[in-house]
């Protein structure tokens, strides 16, 4: 070692003493580009590029239908009704598996929430259950329910069971005992002290085990749709594959993506009127 | 006068450590204590046990049945309006009316529609007090309500309390570790130390008190002494 003690201390590369912190402060006459055309331009660009690749024959038709080729399936099946009813069969499981799965979970999340007894008994089997793949579980259902709609909506309504319940439970579990103690002072019962203050502070939660619960629910569909379906999203597209008919397969996917999307979209727009009251952090333009 | 609360043989502990010791404590119909000292002397603990959120004690507590509490954070529901948080808990429907004149009386009755996210530390320590006087409490249980306060905020807030408390006549306990704000709000106050009550103090000025009166800085000095608090360094100007 060559340097000095004293060089040891004082860095080589000074940091500036002073920065200047420039405005950002729209000046008006910069262009911009609106927020909502940037979020639509990932999206546009990959079905321009899928559109692109089909019509110049770099993608074959037997591995991709082009764009084209699906939207034209979708208006025919819509005119010959197969499609909006496929949707309504499908919708209908979804829903009751859905409304069948929150109940539980619901009935159980709160149990387990409120008291102690029921920590004890339901939260560790609700553990214990979820590490099954409940994918896993359609050969049992199967064996249980026959083939007909119930393995089906038994897998959509477990499917839709595990967020929903560990969200609530977490939620309630996750209430602010200064604000317990505050509302006991001011003369709540235990019913008041659920409604006005467990419940609301389990909201934020439960609103996030929504929007996992009803995605789960249409991902059960799809797989509950391949045991032996006679209608249905699910029944169309294993009839596609049969005739290699690829451009009804990404049509029945196109139509279960948007309608989860419709799904999170409503949760969504749910959140931002429940939750008003929330400050919340909106991202950094 | 009679008294509005009668502590006798008080005795509280966590897990074999004892925080109170056999005490024993009057508060008069009307009378403002304030207990000071150091964290940890055990009195958060008896506010909590006379707020009732505590009952696992030695020894017997009397207090009155209608009492409420502000605490150092404001504990409104942020999921309730301001004005619905100050009436939650009262039998009946909500009475907006009720929550407005209360709200009133602490200064921010136009803020009674917005959600208290939107609300300063001041106002929501404001609001706080409103939610504890609705009430009409015989006693009024405050555990440092300035404490989060900037200074200037917190000298409007004591003056605040100071006319409220004689507007409704109710009798509080103070919970603080400030000398000054013992001093100008209370007729008496208690010094707690390892969990028994070490000294008391009188305040026999009058109102309102002027922190540069010689009589206020006798007692101060007095205090800060019985806190094991010393005032020695003093700046000395070259």
């Amino acid at each position: 070692m060559t340097t000095t003690s004293l060089d040891a201390v004082i860095p080589t590369e000074q940091a500036p003493a002073r920065i200047t912190i420039r405005g950002t402060a729209k000046t008006g006459r910069r262009f911009s580009v609106p927020r909502s055309v940037r979020r639509a331009a990932g999206p546009v660009g990959l079905v321009l590029l899928w559109f692109l690749t089909s019509a110049t024959g770099v993608l074959p038709e037997s591995v991709l239908a082009s764009p084209v080729d699906v939207i034209q399936q979708a208006v025919e099946l819509t005119k010959n009704g197969e499609l909006p009813s496929a949707i309504a069969a499908s919708g209908r499981r979804a829903a009751t598996g859905f409304l069948i799965g929150a109940t539980v979970a619901l009935s159980l999340s709160l149990l387990a929430g409120l008291f102690r007894l029921g920590e004890d008994v339901i939260d560790s089997s609700m553990g214990m259950f979820r590490a099954i793949p409940w994918v896993g579980l359609i050969p049992l259902f199967i064996v249980w329910f026959g083939i007909e709609e119930t393995p089906k909506i038994a897998l959509v309504a477990l499917g839709v069971t595990y967020p929903l319940y560990f969200n609530i439970y977490g939620g309630i579990r996750s209430t602010d005992s200064q604000l317990v103690e505050a509302a006991r002072m001011m003369g709540l019962g235990r019913l008041g002290l659920i409604k006005y203050v467990i419940l609301p502070s389990a909201l934020p939660g439960a609103l996030v085990g929504l929007r996992y619960a009803l995605s789960t629910a249409w991902l059960a569909l799809v797989f509950a749709e391949q045991i032996n379906a006679d209608a249905g999203l699910g029944y169309l597209m294993s009839n596609a594959q049969q005739y290699f008919r690829t451009d009804v397969i990404v049509l029945c996917l196109a139509v279960y993506a948007l309608l989860g999307l419709a799904c999170d979209f409503a949760v969504r727009i749910l959140s931002r009127r429940l939750l008003t009251w929330r400050a919340n952090f909106e991202g950094e333009a | 006068m009679a008294n509005s609360v009668e502590i006798r043989g008080l005795s509280r502990a966590f897990d074999g450590h004892t925080v109170l010791h056999e005490l024993d404590l009057d508060i008069r119909e009307g009378e403002f204590v304030a207990l000071l000292g150091h964290s940890g002397c055990g009195k958060s603990t008896l506010l909590r046990i006379l707020a009732g959120l505590d009952e696992e004690i030695g020894g017997e507590v009397t207090v009155p049945a209608r009492r409420s509490a502000a605490f150092q954070s404001p504990r409104l529901l942020p999921w309730l309006k301001v004005w619905r948080n100050v009436v939650l808990g009262l039998p009946g429907r909500p009475d907006k009316a009720l929550a407005l004149r209360a709200l009133d009386e602490v200064g921010i009755a136009d803020r009674a529609t917005v959600w208290p996210k939107t609300l300063s530390g001041g106002q929501a320590q404001r609001v706080s007090l409103a939610r504890a006087l609705v009430r009409e409490p015989e006693l009024l249980l405050l555990d440092e309500p300035f404490g989060a306060l900037d200074a200037l905020t917190r000298g409007k807030v004591q003056q605040l309390v100071a006319e409220l408390w004689q507007r409704h006549g109710c009798a509080i306990l103070l919970v603080t570790h400030d000398v000054e704000e013992a001093l100008l709000l209370a007729d008496r106050v208690l010094v707690m130390d390892e969990g028994r009550i070490a000294h008391e103090l009188t305040v026999d000025l009058p109102r309102s008190r002027d922190l540069t009166a010689p009589e206020f800085v006798t007692l101060r000095a007095r205090l800060l002494n019985w806190l094991g608090v010393t005032r020695t360094l003093e700046g000395t100007p070259s």
